[in-house]
């Protein structure tokens, strides 16, 4: 209703109010619209309430609704006077009664708040418990995946083929344009990035040596897992999430099938395919991304760079990259399947889920790559 | 119950004119009219796909018909904007499975239409008021601080209902009210939702499949087949009408042993 109407409303009926009769002790009159459009005004009149009241004449109301008769219900209870004998009539009556009967109308009283340090100790100490207690669901999980795994080697009919290929299709090839993008973008960057500080000392070759260990050794595998964290876990988390909210899970369950054969196995195998594929992608390009800013601005010919490229690479280097692949392919894809399992059938728990698996993949990804940067340095690779 | 005086009482206070609801080349409804009147319960049958949700889904104004005209309270709504302005004040739904907002408690679920429509109540006035709802909804104040995810389906649509009912409305719109309750539990539905139309003197738009409903609270039936309304008016009347699908509806088993049902309690 336009905001016209709503004031031609409440004009057309008489103005709602509480007054004590003129020359009856003791006497409250109840007139004009009970109803919840006047119910604030009301409210506060009742509650303002101090003198002594015995009698309550309602017969002077002229509309009532829930909202109206909720006030009526709080005088009665103060006046302590029989409803029947204020006066209201017919269909109020009814309306009255309905109300009446089934609210009791106590105002619950506050719960206690805990004072602010112990809530933040509190706090502090829950996601304490929480962590600990993730981490070693993470484990769990990870052992029976490994255990379906072997079955399903020991087995190979149990795997569900085509269900991989197609999350292949989807983390893998589907990935490829923005993967190549991004990957030759940050190639581009760190060649600039190169060729100001080491113009100074006149070692623009050098330019060459930084973008191909960078991307071989590190930023091929680091891009696309971050990447793949992102884009795969939150997909992971978000399909097995709705799965589970409406029940599939337990469809699942009693046809007697394994969810995480059936779920968690393909995922994880396309992720373990496509990742170290994808990672090899982003070395190329990113190498490209390097050749196109010396070519183009460094002043480096095409020949030298790719000599230069062929000298600096050994087989070690690429392996101290390509390593760490699976092992980012098995946390995004455990910690995307595992927070899926974990929702807990609301929308709003999809929703939290799926932050919470971008940000722990993301988190151990970043966390697992520093350790390996530590590790291969102190062992000289 | 809340009777403004220029909505006379003969007017309906839904008037469905020549309405079409066509998706690509699916013709869900053509020409299809139809008549609310005030203080009754309405129940809307028909087959799966006839478009009964298409129809409350139209009037409500969450969808755009292709043509017709429809009129709420003796007010053409000319576009959707229009008809959700009139039906968020004057209008309460309840969709199939309560549409509560899984984020809020249930105190919350029921504040939020008064929050948004009536700012200015104190919030210990708002409070007492959606409680009072929670209750006449047949449910216990403890139920408020909960999470809709702890309950069971009927109280779910019971906190539906009351949320539906927050701002006073004088009519209520129910999606299949008893679909997934147990018997008994849709026969106390049934029986909260005569109580509260009564008291609170609604009008009523009901779709439903469910028989008892129909022989228990309806005072009124409209029937959705062949794209229009095939028939509306008393049950008694209905029934006894010559088409296919009525007489598989009104003749089957089920319907045999709701009427019985109904006969023996009066």
């Amino acid at each position: 209703m336009s905001d016209e109407a709503m004031s031609a409303r409440k004009q057309s009926g008489a103005d709602a109010e509480l007054v004590r009769e003129p020359g009856r002790e003791g006497v409250l009159s109840a007139r004009g619209d009970w109803t919840l459009a006047n119910v604030e005004r009301l409210s506060n009149q009742v509650d303002a309430l101090t003198a002594r009241a015995d009698q309550l004449d309602a017969s002077g109301i002229s509309r009532l609704d829930a909202s109206g008769a909720l006030l009526l219900e709080r005088l009665f209870c103060r006046t302590g006077q029989n409803p029947t004998e204020s006066g209201l009539t017919g269909q109020w009556r009814t309306l009255f009664e309905a109300v009446d009967s089934a609210c009791d109308d106590e105002r619950e009283p506050e719960p206690d708040r805990e004072p602010q340090w112990r809530q933040i100790l509190g706090r502090i100490g829950r996601a304490t418990v929480e962590v600990s207690q993730s981490t070693r669901e993470l484990m769990n999980f990870m052992g029976i995946t490994v255990h379906r795994l072997a079955r399903t080697v020991a087995q190979p009919w149990r795997l569900r083929l085509t269900s991989t290929v197609h999350h292949m299709e989807q983390t893998g090839l589907d990935a490829v344009p923005l993967l190549i993008l991004l990957s030759g973008l940050i190639g581009a960057v760190v060649a600039f990035l190169g060729a100001t500080v080491l113009r100074d000392f006149g070692a623009e070759l050098f330019v060459i040596d930084l973008v191909t260990f960078a991307f071989v050794r590190e930023f091929g595998v680091l891009l696309t897992a971050v990447l793949l964290a992102g884009r795969t876990a939150s997909a992971f988390c978000a399909q097995i999430g709705m799965m589970k909210s409406r029940e599939e899970l337990d469809a699942i369950r009693t046809l007697g099938l394994d969810e995480i054969e059936v779920l968690v196995l393909p995922r994880l195998l396309a992720l373990l395919v496509t990742l170290p594929l994808l990672a090899f992608i982003a070395t190329i390009s990113g190498l490209v991304g390097g050749l196109v800013v010396s070519v183009l601005s460094l002043d480096i010919n095409l020949t030298l760079f790719i000599d230069r490229v062929e000298q600096t690479i050994t087989l070690k280097h690429y392996l101290v990259g390509m390593i760490k692949a699976p092992i980012f392919a098995v946390v995004i894809a455990l910690i995307g399947c595992l927070e899926g399992l974990r929702v807990s059938g609301t929308a709003q728990s999809v929703g939290e889920h799926t932050t919470t698996a971008v940000v722990r993949s993301l988190t151990m990804v970043i966390v697992i790559d520093a350790l390996a940067a530590v590790y291969f340095m102190e062992i000289g690779w | 119950m809340v009777s403004d005086a220029e909505d006379n009482d003969q007017v309906p206070v839904i008037r469905v004119r020549g309405l079409d609801n066509r998706f690509g080349t699916d013709i869900v409804h053509q020409d299809l009219d139809l008549d609310v009147c005030r203080g009754e319960i309405l129940g809307v049958v028909g087959g799966s796909g006839t478009g009964k949700s298409v129809l409350m889904r139209s009037i409500l104004g969450l969808l755009r018909p292709s043509g017709g005209t429809i009129e709420v309270f003796g007010q053409r709504l000319k576009d959707s904007e229009d008809a959700q302005q009139v039906m968020s004040r004057r209008a309460g739904v309840l969709f199939q499975d309560g549409a509560l907002f899984s984020s809020l408690s249930v105190l919350e679920n029921v504040e939020l239409p008064l929050k948004t429509h009536r700012p200015d109540l104190s919030t210990q006035l708002r409070r007492d008021l959606a409680r009072s709802k929670i209750q006449l909804s047949g449910l216990s104040a403890s139920t408020s601080p909960k999470m809709p995810s702890e309950l069971s389906g009927g109280m779910r649509k019971r906190v539906a209902l009351a949320r539906a009912l927050a701002l006073e409305p004088e009519l209520l719109f129910l999606d299949e009210p008893t679909a997934g309750l147990d018997p008994i539990g849709a026969a106390e539905f049934d029986r909260l939702l005569r109580t509260l139309q009564r008291a609170l003197g609604l009008t009523v738009f009901l779709i439903t499949h469910d028989l008892d409903t129909l022989y228990a609270i309806c005072d009124r039936i409209a029937v959705i087949a062949d794209r229009k309304i095939l028939a509306a008016g008393p049950l008694g009347e209905i029934e006894k009408l010559d088409h296919e699908w009525i007489r598989n509806y009104f003749h089957g088993p089920r319907a045999r042993a709701a009427r019985h049902e109904q006969a023996a309690t009066g």
